[in-house]
């Protein structure tokens, strides 16, 4: 059984040693490319394990829970692990288009595969260290893709995130230091009884504001988000995307778990922070992006606002605003990435990502266009795509808590979306290029158009495919939603399996 | 010595708050340290501090005999102090590159990834 809970985070790590073994070979990518490919096979079974049985946990090394290392799957983690593997593919795909020979021959495939084994171990770990030790690996890897190709704008910008993110990490291992000076494990299962046992509760609640510190720096929450516009924009396309489409959810997932099932002891106080907490980054992140004139900064500043609906969707805290929370995390994930992933192709075709110094894509690169304005309207909510359906629950669990103001806000931030989004369709699209000539795709060579263009179709055939079949995804979500809001099945399959 | 090892805490925390409010970039790294020490210190003591042998197994015997020190947290910090050494390595060499190609470890002059303060676009 516990092989199934290994193989998503044993094939990045196996890819990721092979393939800096190679990185001085055309080889290399080809091994990336193949280990992303198993990863979601890898992924697609655990799936499928969870589909069959519901949750599965395996103890590392048969130390039983809560004493050694467990490793869990419910429907979100599975649902996590496998837009994580699905990603990484498509990255791995738009990789072979984008990134030059001599960032490859510096191990960008080995530090790749390695930023996708800890954001897989991030999701699957049902151990609190554990999930600290994720995170560093998830970050040490993204420090190096965030600079690596050099340049001063990477390195002004690296500097601010690495500086950033290790002090969110510190607060979060003080958190989990006092955690388990309070409960005295470390096990997520076990640690929801402790918790609720635990004598002095407003101790507990520190520690859980901790955690929403340390959670939300990663997560890029309103107060905490400035590291995200000053770096997301700097790095390759490709690791952009990932970043964009991954690295943020992993604190939105880290959140919804530890708030789901650890700290739900006072949620009229934590979760009511975090309404006001989403609604403030909602709507900072929209109008930060009206500001803004640069295609991946417009898309940077819409990453904070649409974190702001996933916590919203936790911080509500019914059923169906979990659900909603969970199916917009999906389909963000997909969205996101792919609108970073046309930013680089714009860019490749029209020569710079500065929208007043770009245009005339509609014209000479119609299939980009309407790739584009897949996710692009998606984003903003547009039925019949996938984004709809998304706003559509968080908005109708908020009205159902009759949270007027909350819903008010959800849905004008979805209006000032298109905004942003129209923005970008008139200045690099629709208007002529202002230096005169036709961005042409032949400027660079079919088998790099080729291999980048590829992730983005199959990205936007998936949003359209939620879009219009929702019904399945819903399901699963609202599944994963009750799972969340009535852990008793994580709680025993972690407690009581036996190796 | 629960209480010397809070002080501790409490004032290593503040010397790294007071160091990270700077804008040089190597100030904010040495309070980087201090504060990763003061989270280690953290961890060891939640683990409980008793005067006690150490956590080992006597030859032949399932358990350890008598009052022994909590082993969890020294190895939940040992864990966290190479992971910060790794990472604050990895900080300096980037630190180190930044000022080679930029100059400078002041933070209000790093700014080629943002705007400037004074301009506005």
């Amino acid at each position: 059984m516990s092989w199934v809970l290994v193989m998503p985070i044993a094939v990045p790590f196996l890819t990721a040693v092979v393939a800096f073994l190679a990185r001085s070979y055309p080889a290399g990518r080809w091994i990336s490319l193949a280990g992303s490919v198993l990863s979601l096979v890898a992924s697609a079974v655990l799936m499928a394990a969870v589909l069959d049985q519901g949750v599965i946990a395996g103890q590392m090394s048969n130390w039983d829970a809560p004493f050694g290392i467990t490793l869990v799957a419910d429907y979100l983690a599975a649902v996590m692990v496998v837009i994580t593997a699905i990603t990484g593919l498509a990255t791995a795909i738009y990789a072979l288009g984008e990134i030059p020979e001599e960032t490859e021959a510096l191990g960008f495939y080995a530090l790749f595969q390695t930023l996708i084994a800890g954001v897989t171990g991030a999701f699957l770990t049902g151990d609190l260290f554990n999930l600290y030790v994720w995170f560093e690996v998830m970050l040490i890897a993204s420090f190096s893709l965030l600079v690596i190709g050099g340049g001063k704008d990477r390195l002004d910008a690296g500097i601010k995130y690495v500086a950033l993110n290790l002090v969110s990490t510190l607060i979060f291992l003080a958190g989990i230091g006092l955690l388990y000076g309070v409960t005295g494990t470390l096990n997520m299962a076990d640690m929801r009884e402790a918790v609720a046992n635990a004598e002095n509760q407003g101790l507990i609640t520190v520690i859980a504001m901790m955690f929403m510190v340390g959670f939300g720096v990663k997560a890029a929450v309103f107060p905490l988000f400035f590291w995200l516009p000053a770096s997301y924009h700097t790095p390759y396309f490709a690791i952009s995307a990932v970043f964009a489409g991954l690295l943020t959810k992993v604190g939105v997932y880290a959140l919804m778990r530890m708030f789901t099932l650890v700290f739900v002891g006072d949620v009229g106080f934590t979760h009511e922070i975090l309404i006001w907490v989403s609604v403030l980054t909602m709507f900072t992140g929209v109008i930060g992006a009206a500001a803004q004139t640069d295609f991946r900064k417009i898309l940077s500043f819409h990453i904070i606002s649409q974190i702001g609906y996933m916590t919203l969707g936790l911080a509500l805290y019914t059923p169906l605003a979990l659900m909603g929370g969970v199916f917009y995390l999906v389909h963000h994930i997909i969205v996101k990435a792919n609108l970073f992933f046309v930013a680089g192709l714009a860019k490749q075709y029209a020569g710079d990502t500065d929208l007043n110094r770009i245009g005339g894509l509609y014209k000479s690169a119609p299939l980009l266009a309407a790739l584009f304005i897949i996710p692009a309207f998606s984003l903003a909510g547009f039925p019949p795509l996938s984004g709809f359906w998304a706003k559509y629950l968080i908005v109708k669990a908020a009205i159902e808590l009759d949270a007027w103001f909350v819903a008010f806000v959800s849905l004008l931030v979805g209006l000032l979306t298109i905004f942003s989004m129209t923005k970008i369709w008139g200045m690099a699209f629709w208007k002529p290029h202002p230096e005169g000539y036709d961005p042409t795709p032949d400027r660079a060579p079919p088998k790099v158009t080729r291999a980048m263009i590829t992730p983005i179709a199959a990205l936007a055939a998936m949003t359209i495919v939620i879009g219009f079949y929702p019904e399945p995804f819903v399901q699963f979500a609202e599944t994963a939603a009750m799972q969340l809001m009535d852990p008793t099945d994580y709680v025993t399959t972690v407690l009581g399996v036996q190796p | 010595m629960e209480a010397l090892t809070a002080i501790v805490i409490g004032v290593l925390t503040a010397a790294a708050v007071y160091l990270m409010l700077a804008r040089n970039f190597m100030r904010f790294l040495f309070g980087l340290v201090l504060l990763s020490n003061a989270a280690n210190l953290t961890i060891f003591a939640s683990g409980r501090m008793t005067k006690g042998a150490p956590a080992l197994v006597p030859y032949g015997e399932d358990a350890p005999i008598g009052v022994v020190g909590n082993a969890l947290p020294q190895a939940l910090v040992l864990t966290a102090i190479v992971i910060g050494f790794g990472l604050l390595a990895f900080t300096l060499a980037l630190a180190f590159e930044g000022y080679r190609r930029m100059k400078s470890v002041d933070t209000d002059e790093m700014r080629f990834a943002e705007p400037k303060e004074d301009a506005t676009k």
